[in-house]
């Protein structure tokens, strides 16, 4: 499985972000973007994802699916966790797992994986920020996707929480997956590709 | 495929229950609505039932806005649209689902609760009957046609008075045929199969157009 992207451009409003971007990462492999604010890091991630259109380049994940996109076979984690305060978060992983197709993990284990077991039936209005964090990495392992797009995925976890984290990554990456990241902090993943986005527009 | 569907089902029910807003409100906001009316007009019972059914849809397309605005304005907020969109499901048939939630929590319970309603309003027994059955038949009209303006405001902060305004002129048709047929059958020239087959119709070309409708606005927002 090879993630191939070439002489991708992005816009937003008009205005070019990055041209002509290609790279292309094998089965195993990591890919941490780096760059400045505004650089596009969370637009390549939202362009691979299927989120927002590209003006031109190709993109595609040679040895996946042929009839499915680039986002349907990638598991998205973005700024916003996807966490509705009404349901709990063995209610949200179930939902989750449905949806997302290619069932993997049972919620429970998910969530013990990421340390929330104990608060598997309470709502998640009551969870902290780094709680719904991890709540939404969970959610990576209750459906399988070959591509995992992770924009600032270590936003508000605790080292612990970063280590169970990096672990996971490791963990996909060692049964074949691939995973591209943002980040201004270090991840601590071993053997990953740097990928320095330029200057913002 | 079918076991996507009925999570995601499940999961509109559990929100519209768990947070309230949507269901209960807009029989509450439908409630105030009759009831005010005979206040501005005035006891005058035969102008009351002459012109309930008229008054109990208007109450209905106003109450059925209450909660359209929310339909996927709260998935967008939260980053939840964004994986629908890449979920097994197609955007379509999550419009088709959510759609089908919303009129299960506001346009049922508004046609179980009509013919109580109209009681306040006067009117006859055979009109009692007929309202019920056209706000049964024309609600999923209201829904599904609010759906593609619900998809169409889901990124704006203030979306719920954009959408009443884009919205409430295309509800216009079902309202006239939906009227006319509860009051067909009361008396009249027209018999009432006539307008409500109309009105049916309205509902099902909704329902397509709507989700093909919404599923392609969600899909064009670049926000």
């Amino acid at each position: 499985m090879r993630l191939v992207v070439e002489g991708l451009v992005c816009e937003r409003s008009g205005r070019p972000v990055f041209e002509g971007l290609s790279f292309a990462a094998s089965a195993g492999t990591a890919i941490v973007l780096l760059g400045p604010n505004g650089a596009g890091k969370s637009s390549l991630l939202a362009i691979l994802a299927g989120l927002l259109e590209a003006p031109a380049g190709i993109m595609r994940l040679e040895g996946g699916d042929p009839d499915a996109s680039l986002g349907e076979q990638a598991h998205y984690l973005g700024h916003r966790d996807a966490v509705k305060p009404a349901l709990s978060p063995r209610e949200t992983l179930d939902i989750w797992r449905a949806l997302l197709g290619a069932p993997l993990a049972m919620p429970a284990a998910a969530l013990d994986r990421l340390g929330l077991g104990h608060a598997a039936d309470l709502p998640c209005a009551y969870l902290s920020a780094g709680q719904r964090r991890r709540l939404a990495l969970a959610r990576l392992l209750v459906s399988h996707r070959p591509l995992w797009l992770l924009d600032e995925p270590t936003a508000a976890l605790d080292h612990a929480s970063q280590r169970v984290f990096a672990g996971l990554v490791a963990e996909h990456l060692a049964a074949g997956g691939i995973a591209v990241a943002a980040t201004h902090i270090p991840l601590g993943i071993d053997g990953a590709v740097e990928l320095r986005l330029g200057t913002p527009a | 495929m079918t076991g996507a569907l009925a999570a995601l089902l499940r999961r509109e029910l559990r929100l519209a229950i768990r947070i309230g807003g949507g269901g209960t409100m807009g029989l509450v906001f439908f409630l105030m609505l009759v009831t005010v009316v005979p206040f501005a007009i005035g006891p005058d019972l035969n102008l009351l039932s002459r012109i309930g059914p008229a008054i109990l849809w208007i109450a209905a397309a106003l109450s059925t806005l209450l909660g359209l605005d929310r339909l996927f304005q709260a998935d967008a907020e939260d980053g939840s649209l964004d994986l629908l969109r890449s979920g097994v499901l197609p955007l379509e048939l999550v419009v088709l689902v959510k759609g089908l939630a919303h009129w299960l929590t506001t346009g049922l319970p508004l046609a179980i609760a009509a013919p109580f309603f109209g009681l306040l309003l006067a009117l006859s027994p055979e009109s009692l009957g007929a309202v019920s059955l056209t706000l049964l038949a024309g609600t999923p009209a209201l829904t599904f046609i609010g759906a593609i303006g619900a998809a169409l405001t889901a990124s704006l902060r203030r979306g719920g008075l954009v959408l009443s305004i884009l919205v409430l002129p295309l509800m216009v048709p079902v309202l006239i045929f939906g009227v006319s047929a509860a009051g067909a059958a009361s008396g009249g020239t027209v018999p009432f199969l006539t307008p409500f087959l109309v009105l049916v119709a309205l509902s099902l070309f909704a329902i397509v157009s709507g989700c093909l409708g919404a599923a392609a606005a969600l899909r064009s927002d670049q926000g």
